[in-house]
């Protein structure tokens, strides 16, 4: 039964958060600015400004939290590394021994940001050491690097938020929402009466705590990115591997409860002559694989892009600042408004492709269970 | 390309730490909000219901007050109608009544009159037959100084008596 009639009070609370956010992303961008501004003039006497290598930098997964600075005068906190190795077993040691990438350690070193076995065991230079490809094919980096604190993090602050008003609700029984609550309770409403009731049907309950977990953890996230101090502003929801094992959750759970009848429509649809299903059976499994592929590359490139502007508007202040400093003064006018309009669409989004991304995977399950009478 | 190479140890750990989450949050968090969220909207709706039930008894209620309300209009006026009836009879009972007790009065009195006037005539007979015999013994008197007058009377009284 839809409650739209009584919703005024949420809403009117969503609203003051929602100016709120806004209020407080303002307040981050500039924060931003100010980070970059720092960064690039110190990166300035070092070499030419690269927006490529900077953006790149931002959105890509780290060994280290880099904080601010260029080159040796780069502060960052480092990072656990955890490799396993065929060859050469467990290694545990901290990001630090790298020295920024200029180090070899235990027998490794860091390339484009990945872990590489090189062939000297011993501390060296690493520009001097040798990429040793046998090893690197049997190498295991589960280190706990920029995005797997993100993801800890994130997933703290989900564990601390949901369970706390959990707990109000338990505390005050059935009178009305209040505080956090009345934040949470419209959404995890929103996603049990607009997205899985409708997408799954009538057996959508045992999906929706899959569901509100999967979306508050794409939003969640889609805003942590957005805001640019530590310890946010890591790109990763908008990092293919969480992506992609987000969509392999879901594959894996749709996998598991899928009847009979989604089986039989996909290897040997009902009803079709048995000449077409030779035509039909592999389209039927390339769409099998290709849902949960698109919904990983949806809300990879959906979010990467939204940094991707972000940093490149900033970019463009020092881009121009580098041909003439009141030049550059002159566009980060610009660039703070474009970036400041760009923020708001990125608010938009963070919440767009949560709920996209939650809404395909429900359509999917539903899919999954659905009974057919022919 | 190493953007949209999807790096191991990242997957590795969002497979667990997702995993971690979906259970614990399913445990400790949606449960307890859905359960929640699903009890209060049956209170709401309980409560709507309630509500509408006792609006509707409200309006039966007030149906009911105006039905006997009605009722008892019309037992008064009943009540006025016939209490009307009754005085009017009670009038005209005793109205009859009163001419039937004038009448038998009346008769009373004509009897009583005709009984004095029978009465009355009677001793108006008897004076009449006094005063008659007196007359006729003065006359009787004058009549009969005379011997002739007497025989002739008695004569006359005679042929009187064998006639009869």
């Amino acid at each position: 039964m839809p409650k739209k009639a009584i919703i005024p009070l949420p809403v009117q609370h969503l609203s003051s958060v929602i100016s709120r956010t806004i209020f407080f992303s303002l307040f981050f961008l500039a924060v931003l600015v100010f980070c970059q501004a720092n960064e690039t003039n110190e990166k300035k006497s070092v070499e030419k400004f690269n927006a490529g290598e900077l953006i790149m930098d931002h959105i890509s997964d780290a060994h280290e939290w880099h904080l601010w600075g260029a080159g040796d005068a780069a502060v960052s906190i480092p990072l656990p590394v955890i490799i396993y190795s065929k060859d050469r077993g467990l290694s545990v040691f901290s990001s630090a021994k790298f020295h920024h990438g200029h180090k070899t350690y235990q027998g490794y070193k860091v390339e484009h940001n990945s872990i590489v076995a090189v062939n000297e065991m011993n501390e060296v230079d690493a520009h001097d050491a040798i990429v040793n490809p046998e090893i690197t094919k049997n190498l295991w980096d589960i280190s706990i690097t920029k995005n797997v604190v993100t993801l800890f993090f994130s997933c703290l602050l989900m564990l601390w938020l949901f369970i706390s008003v959990a707990k109000t609700y338990l505390k005050n029984g059935n009178s009305a929402p209040s505080g956090k609550q009345s934040l949470i309770e419209p959404i995890i409403v929103f996603i049990r009466d607009e997205v899985a009731k409708p997408s799954i049907g009538p057996r959508y309950e045992k999906y929706v705590p899959y569901l509100l977990t999967l979306f508050f953890f794409i939003f969640i996230n889609n805003l942590l990115g957005l805001v640019p101090a530590f310890p946010f502003g890591t790109n990763l929801s908008g990092n293919i591997a969480v992506t992609m094992s987000l969509s392999l959750i879901t594959l894996v759970v749709v996998t598991f409860t899928a009847n009979r009848s989604y089986w039989r429509h996909i290897f040997a649809m009902p009803g079709v002559p048995f000449g077409i299903l030779f035509i039909l059976t592999p389209i039927e499994i390339l769409g099998f694989i290709l849902r949960p592929f698109v919904l990983m590359i949806r809300l990879f490139a959906n979010i990467t892009a939204g940094h991707i502007i972000a940093l490149s508007f900033y970019s463009l202040i020092f881009i121009f600042g580098e041909m003439n400093t009141g030049l550059g003064y002159g566009v980060s006018v610009l660039s703070v408004a474009f970036t400041v309009f760009m923020g708001f669409l990125e608010l938009l989004v963070a919440l767009l492709q949560a709920y996209v991304f939650a809404f395909l995977s429900a359509m999917y399950f539903g899919a999954a269970i659905e009974e057919h009478h022919h | 390309m190493e953007l949209v190479k999807p790096a191991f140890g990242l997957v590795f750990w969002m497979f667990i730490t997702f995993g971690i989450i979906v259970f614990l949050l399913k445990k400790f968090a949606w449960t307890p909000i859905l359960t929640m969220l699903r009890e209060r909207e049956q209170g709401i709706q309980n409560a709507l219901d309630s509500a509408k039930k006792a609006k509707e008894e409200m309006a039966s209620l007030q149906l009911n007050n105006e039905r006997i309300l009605n009722e008892a209009k019309a037992e008064r006026d009943r009540l006025l109608k016939e209490a009307r009836e009754m005085k009017d009879s009670i009038v005209n009972e005793a109205k009859s009544k009163a001419g039937k007790e004038a009448e038998k009065l009346l008769a009373a009195a004509r009897e009583s009159i005709n009984a004095e006037k029978m009465a009355a005539i009677t001793e108006l007979k008897n004076q009449v037959a006094v005063l008659s015999i007196e007359i006729a013994e003065k006359i009787l008197k004058e009549d009969l100084s005379s011997q002739d007058k007497q025989k002739a009377l008695i004569k006359t009284l005679l042929e009187d008596v064998t006639l009869n």
